[in-house]
């Protein structure tokens, strides 16, 4: 297996697959903790509508999906705000319409639907330096906000009442935590494929859920799962010549599994 | 001369066309302890919340410590609420909730020092051995006690409780007044709360302050509980109990 590391496309891949993880598993714990999974599965598909606008209008796909995503990331913030409609339910209204936009464009266009498709499934092991160098520094800045915001975030995922009561601007955070969590879900969409990106903001954190009595415990634990899942479910793939992404779903899927096994034993252990 | 806590004045809150408190005007001097008493839907937490800065007011103006309620520092004010907005399912032990009230933040790390005090707060409130419990293993009262604690590690210079007692049992209720007054004697804190519990209003507060979308009466328990300001407060007080309570007091 370490052979494969002397390729270049691999080192490129594991790279891409850590930033990745990282990504996902951070903002995971809000988007788990605040019960928004489906927000996760709702932006990507969302990005699709931006990236098959990008691909008619003969441009870079994710410049379009980019301020397409982040534009609906905020809408869904503020009918959230504003209506008494649950988050889900706004999800599940705007993640229809860009799914039908994004069929629309592809046939307005045939030339590209191939093009528009294969981005359902992501190319982790085709991922470009430049897809690389934007993850990476988006992995910085989210590395620097965390240090200034995880505790804010954290309070008003706790009780948001309490965090407003102690003069936390709730309002700018949730504004603020909704673009990271599109961009997060962009950055990754291109390297991971619509399909299983929201799988990398789900799967790591409610592991690391069942296995933490702490919130920061749960946040350590989740990147862990998330980075490392994907380093083995990479290297995994090439070894067994599999899906890559599917892999590492699948391999986080084993562990959430194990980790639920574990906490029902020990549980009744107790009793 | 004795500094003014609370400045409400001529305070309405509507939402949309619903009033939901009418001209409101009344002081709160510092360290008095007021008791907010009115039947259900008087606007009694939307008052509190008023004076917490949550719910900008319609009309009046209101001013706690001579500032704005959006102004005072995190730590000036302690707040129990009455229905816990928690997320029971955040995984948490009790100390850490109890931190909260001393750094305004939920904090990556606890230094020694803030997890000791967090043991002597729980301590006043009798659940030390909670310290290290998860939060979702609380029972209800339990968990209003850790509110409790929560509140009072900042020291604060108001503190604002909504039905505390809910869900607590008789020997939790006594600490619980044990703590408040320690609070109010030893802190000289304001401490304004809402409660349903006349008996415990009358014998603990220094005033009581009826409320029914209008303030029907603010005043010192014996002078608020009379027969006509509960029946403009309730609309009617033909229960039993009720009867009973002012004639023992022969109010």
């Amino acid at each position: 297996m370490f052979e494969l590391l002397q390729h270049n496309f691999v080192i490129k891949a594991i790279l891409a697959g850590i930033v990745v993880g990282f990504l996902g598993s951070f903002y995971g714990n809000f988007v788990v903790q605040r019960k928004m999974s489906f927000f996760g599965d709702g932006l990507a598909h969302v990005t699709f509508g931006g990236i098959s606008l990008g691909l008619l209008l003969q441009s870079e796909p994710f410049l379009v999906a980019l301020p397409f995503t982040l534009l609906v990331a905020l809408a869904l913030t503020y009918l959230k705000e504003k209506t008494s409609l649950e988050i889900d339910t706004t999800i599940g209204i705007f993640f229809a319409i860009s799914v039908a936009l994004g069929i629309i464009f592809v046939t307005l266009n045939k030339k590209y639907i191939s093009d528009a498709f294969s981005y359902l499934f992501g190319s982790i092991l085709l991922v470009s330096i430049n897809d690389l160098i934007i993850a990476f520094l988006f992995a910085v800045a989210t590395i620097i906000l965390s240090l200034i915001f995880w505790n804010r975030w954290s309070y008003a995922t706790f009780d948001y009442e309490l965090a407003m009561v102690d003069r936390i601007n709730t309002r700018f955070d949730d504004y603020m935590l909704s673009v990271l969590i599109a961009l997060a879900i962009v950055i990754s969409v291109k390297l991971v494929g619509i399909f299983l990106v929201a799988s990398f903001l789900v799967i790591p954190p409610a592991t690391a859920k069942l296995l933490s009595k702490t919130f920061s415990q749960m946040t350590i634990l989740s990147i862990f799962l998330g980075v490392f899942s994907s380093i083995i479910g990479l290297l995994l793939s090439i070894y067994l010549d599999l899906p890559t992404g599917s892999t590492i779903i699948l391999l986080q899927s084993v562990i959430f599994f194990l980790a639920f096994v574990v906490i029902q034993f020990k549980q009744r252990r107790i009793h | 001369m004795i500094e003014t806590a609370i400045e409400i004045d001529t305070v309405s809150v509507f939402f949309g066309k619903y009033c939901v408190i009418q001209n409101i005007s009344l002081l709160i001097k510092k360290a008095e302890f007021v008791t907010i008493v009115g039947p259900n839907g008087a606007g009694k937490t939307t008052l509190l919340k008023v004076i917490l800065g949550l719910i900008e007011p319609t009309s009046g103006r209101i001013e706690v410590f001579s500032k704005k309620p959006c102004e005072l520092r995190f730590d000036e004010v302690g707040y129990v609420p009455q229905i816990k907005n928690l997320d029971r399912t955040f995984p948490a032990k009790v100390y850490e909730l109890v931190a909260t009230g001393l750094t305004g933040k939920w904090r990556f790390i606890i230094s020694k020092e803030i997890k000791r005090l967090t043991y002597e707060a729980l301590a006043k409130t009798g659940i030390e051995n909670l310290a290290e419990k998860p939060l979702n293993k609380l029972s209800g009262g339990e968990l209003q006690r850790v509110y409790l604690a929560r509140s009072i590690i900042r020291k604060p210079k108001l503190l604002i409780l909504d039905e505390p007692a809910t869900g607590i049992d008789s020997v939790a209720e006594v600490d619980f007044s044990k703590v408040l007054e320690e609070q109010q004697r030893q802190h000289q804190t304001t401490i304004l709360m809402v409660t349903h519990d006349w008996e415990y209003a009358f014998h603990h507060s220094d005033k009581v302050l009826l409320l029914n979308k209008r303030l029907i009466a603010f005043d010192i328990p014996k002078s608020v509980f009379t027969e006509d300001n509960l029946k403009r407060t309730f609309g009617h007080i033909g229960h039993e109990h009720t009867m009973q309570f002012i004639v023992d007091r022969n109010v």
